[in-house]
């Protein structure tokens, strides 16, 4: 007999509400902690430090997401619309800076720049041009908001890009017929029904800048994230940690509910969901043509090319000293820990996705989306939130077996695979939940109406039919996981690094160039599933 | 299917929890290390050699390895803490986190203004903080203290780094106790007025904002004019040969030093192991090795120097006892702050 699911409660549902309990308590645990007493630090900090970091944020959200708006924008439109050459290897190419974090960016260009750096030197020895200082400073807010936009919008772009293409092509020829120019059917029809896909990229990336610590650290760009840290690791302050991250995570509830209300209710498709993408416009004159590539160029030059050659300049000079044996259990290390959480990750989101599936209950989907709220929430926001309730469980612990010693759980990389599942959870989310809605729940319907238990059902029938989705669930989060800096840094075990903490460490301790090493391995692992999931694309869509 | 995920979830963490590391009471000693050269790994290794006594590195920042022998208490298995400035061993031994050992062989390598009174910390390198000039613009005898850094002919030419440096928080507790805070607050101001950009970047970085016509003259340590002069890069090469290096306050108190140094952690579960090691790393030979890989000025008096610092002679060094940088540490913070020097 086939078990009820009617109920509003059975082991799917309860699973699924102790793992949205489990993402969520790192949240909750902040936003309560913020009406506790703040640490000795806490008004040093409010009279001279928070109205600095409350500046700094926002002109970074501001800054950066006005250019990743630009550029996205842009190169989406241009990549969509326009027929030019090479447009179909920037189509992906203009992917890749997703590869590279930001913070390695942010080395790799300060060391194009500087003074010892190959740029000057060419300079210098060919043409007997000598700069002070770097080439320019970037160093400093602006510097800040250049590498976070061109590491960050191809958030925007792909974004962008996938909803140009799936807008039809008939509102479009309507106004061209009807005397519009090119540019006001993009500012007019284009651009507005691309607006909740232009808002959410614009958003993610938000979120991104407010989690990122690598960069701003480095540049002295004082954010709310960079002040956790400072209050956390040079005054071991928690309580001010806590304080500080309560706000933060107030910011982004903020800004997800913005982005919420700025949707509204109103529709944005065209209706016709079966009509055809508009044909793409190859512009006569020549030099608009190649004029659109130089452009494609010119932006992945910036973003992809230029730093990574620093890299490999870089590691062209150090890797004899620096690629041993330890090196090899670094990346081991780095790896395993990825590929374990990221498997965790795609069976959770399984799990969540096929309760949503079966139950015939509404509110079942807003638990998994709620369960993927840990993306938005800042990295050093989640490693505080999850070790608060770590503390207090091992001062249990400590306190029932009378233990003279230091902390059992706090600092295990148990802690720290939980939190990578608290906050990438989403990941593995999207990419089940495509291949969910793209197999269709009937299959799996004429087989549980045939007697087939649920469990039974997703083995035989549902896991079989997304094997695709969670391959590429596994690689996102595993990627993702991998270029992961500020959660890793705080929660990571004693002496334990991963290739991000690691190269941030060399970095931050006078060996940039040795760190290009381990930034290269990350870089190059990134690309990778851009590749593959592009062929992937592209092949579904020269199949449709 | 739940079954199988609820138990591999369940064996996954249960092996992750447990990955803590193993100590057995063999012959082993634990080390908790600030600096990260490879030069500290070959000696490490000649020492595992000769003694047969296994090295467990543990590498992190200063604060980070306090704050953890802080959480660790009585459970810690560090038995030794090398960390760089005297004012950081001096934190770790107001914590209470040293123990206070003796030994002959120590005592007879290493001088008594680099020995904490009690044995809970000693020097295993030093270092002086100087000032480096650019050759083709200064006259080296116009700058012959730190003192001199505040005068207003040097009006937009000094380079030096962020004041949350602790090489800069020490020179400036050594200033404190040679003239005093008022004076120590002035001589701040003054040197901030004469900065040429907002400190940012290494010492390193500072060196070159000189080389490059940015400022005239640098606050530096002395191992990275070392390091600079001897990188694979030839631009960084260049660049260290356009300065030239100044010891400052040769006719009063002395150069500014401070030390690498190493203690036995209060509850170090082989403390014999760890005697032994400061003892080895006392010795002349290690000395060498250790100083000389990173242009470090070896403690023990018998060593001979790396080259680059036999060119540069000897000099008369500060003798205020290196413990009082970790007392005054504190006020040199909060001077820095009252005068902006960020």
């Amino acid at each position: 007999m086939s078990k009820k699911t009617t109920y509003w409660w059975n082991k799917w549902t309860g699973g699924a509400i102790v793992i949205l309990l489990l993402v969520l308590t790192p949240i909750i645990t902040i936003l309560v902690k913020l009406f506790g007493s703040p640490g000795e630090h806490w008004s040093h900090i409010v009279s001279n430090l928070l109205p600095s970091y409350f500046a700094n944020s926002m002109i970074l959200l501001l800054g950066v997401g006005l250019f990743t708006f630009i550029i996205g924008v842009s190169m989406a439109w241009l990549v969509s619309i326009y027929e030019f050459p090479g447009r179909k290897y920037f189509e992906w190419l203009l992917i890749l800076p997703l590869a590279f974090p930001s913070y390695m960016m942010s080395y790799s260009y300060v060391g194009i720049l500087e003074y010892t750096g190959p740029l000057q030197a060419f300079l210098r020895n060919n043409f007997d041009i000598h700069i002070k200082g770097p080439i320019i400073d970037i160093m400093n807010m602006p510097g800040a908001i250049f590498i976070l936009s061109i590491s960050l919008f191809p958030y925007v772009y792909v974004i962008c890009r996938a909803s140009f293409m799936r807008q039809s092509s008939e509102l479009q020829e309507a106004a061209l017929l009807l005397g519009s120019s090119r540019m006001r059917v993009f500012r007019k029809i284009a651009l507005p029904m691309a607006r909740p896909a232009v808002a959410g990229g614009i958003a993610l990336v938000g979120m991104e800048v407010l989690n990122d610590y690598g960069t701003v650290k480095y540049f002295g760009v004082d954010t709310f994230t960079s002040g956790i840290f400072r209050a956390w690791f040079s005054f071991g302050d928690i309580n001010t940690a806590i304080h500080l991250s309560a706000i933060l995570t107030l910011i982004v509830l903020l800004l997800i509910w913005l982005e919420n209300f700025q949707r509204g209710s109103k529709g944005w498709t065209s209706g016709n969901s079966t009509s055809r993408p508009a044909i793409r416009i190859k512009p006569n004159n020549k030099s608009t043509r190649f004029i659109y590539s130089g452009l494609c160029l010119l932006v992945l030059l910036i973003s992809f090319i230029f730093p990574l050659s620093q890299l490999f300049y870089w590691v062209s000079l150090t890797w004899r000293n620096v690629v041993d044996a330890e090196f090899g259990i670094l990346i081991f290390r780095s790896f395993s820990l990825a590929i374990g959480s990221a498997i965790a990750i795609a069976l959770l989101s399984i799990f969540l996705l096929y309760t949503v599936r079966i139950s015939p209950l509404k509110w079942t989907k807003h638990i998994a989306k709620t369960a993927s709220l840990g993306y938005a929430i800042p990295g050093a926001v989640i490693a505080v939130g999850i070790m608060i309730p770590m503390i207090e469980m091992d001062r249990l612990l400590i306190w029932l077996t009378s233990n003279q010693g230091g902390m059992i759980i706090s600092g295990t990389l148990a802690i720290l695979v939980l939190a990578y599942i608290v906050r990438f959870m989403a990941v593995g989310y999207n990419a089940i939940d495509a291949g969910f809605q793209k197999t269709g729940a009937s299959v799996n319907e004429v087989a549980r109406s045939l007697g087939s238990s649920p469990l039974r059902t997703l083995r035989k029938i549902d896991l079989p039919l997304i094997r695709n989705s969670i391959a590429a669930a596994i690689l996102l989060a595993f990627v993702d996981i991998l270029k992961e800096l500020p959660l890793t840094l705080i929660l990571r075990p004693f002496n334990y690094h991963t290739l991000a903490t690691k190269a941030f460490d060399m970095a931050t301790n006078e060996m940039i160039a040795e760190s290009a090493n381990a930034s290269l391995v990350v870089v190059l692992t990134g690309v990778i599933p851009i590749i593959l999931l592009n062929n992937v694309i592209s092949r579904k869509r020269s199949e449709s | 299917m739940r079954n199988i995920i609820k138990f591999s979830l369940i064996a996954f963490s249960i092996t992750l929890f447990f990955s803590c590391e193993n100590t057995s009471n063999e012959k082993v000693v634990n080390v908790y290390t600030h600096r990260h050269y490879k030069a500290d790994d070959q000696l490490f290794a000649k020492f595992t050699e000769e003694t047969g006594i296994k090295i467990n590195i543990v590498n992190a920042s200063a604060d980070e390895l306090i704050q953890r022998l802080e959480t660790e208490g009585k459970n810690s298995n560090a038995d030794i803490l090398i960390t760089v400035d005297a004012g950081r061993l001096y934190r770790a031994q107001e914590k209470d986190l040293l123990q206070p050992i003796e030994s002959k062989i120590i005592e007879t390598n290493i001088p008594e203004n680099f020995r904490e009174k009690d044995g809970h910390w000693f020097g295993i390198t030093y270092r002086a903080r100087i000032i480096a000039y650019a050759k083709d613009r200064v006259d080296p005898t116009q700058i012959q203290n730190y003192e001199d850094l505040a005068d207003s002919i040097w009006k937009d030419k000094v380079v030096i780094r962020s004041s949350e440096n602790i090489y800069n928080q020490s020179l400036l507790a050594s200033i404190i106790l040679a003239n005093g805070e008022d004076q120590a607050k002035d001589w701040a101001s003054k040197v901030v007025e004469n900065m040429a950009r907002n400190p940012k970047g290494s010492d390193r970085d500072q060196v070159k904002a000189v080389a490059s016509g940015e400022g005239d003259i640098a606050v530096v340590n002395t191992y990275y004019i070392g390091l600079m002069l001897n990188d694979e890069n030839e631009e960084e090469r260049k660049a260290g040969e356009k300065v030239g290096i100044i010891f400052p306050n040769q006719s009063n108190r002395g150069t500014h030093i401070n030390i690498s140094g190493i203690g036995v952690t209060k509850y170090a579960p082989h403390k014999e192991n760890a005697i032994k090691l400061i003892e080895f790393l006392s010795g002349i030979e290690a000395q060498q090795t250790l100083a000389n890989l990173n242009y470090e000025y070896p403690i023990n008096p018998d060593a001979s120097k790396a080259s680059i610092l036999k060119t540069w002679g000897d000099f008369k060094s500060d003798t205020v006892e290196l413990y009082k940088l970790g007392e005054y540490n504190s006020k040199a913070v909060k001077i820095f702050d009252e005068v902006g020097w960020k």
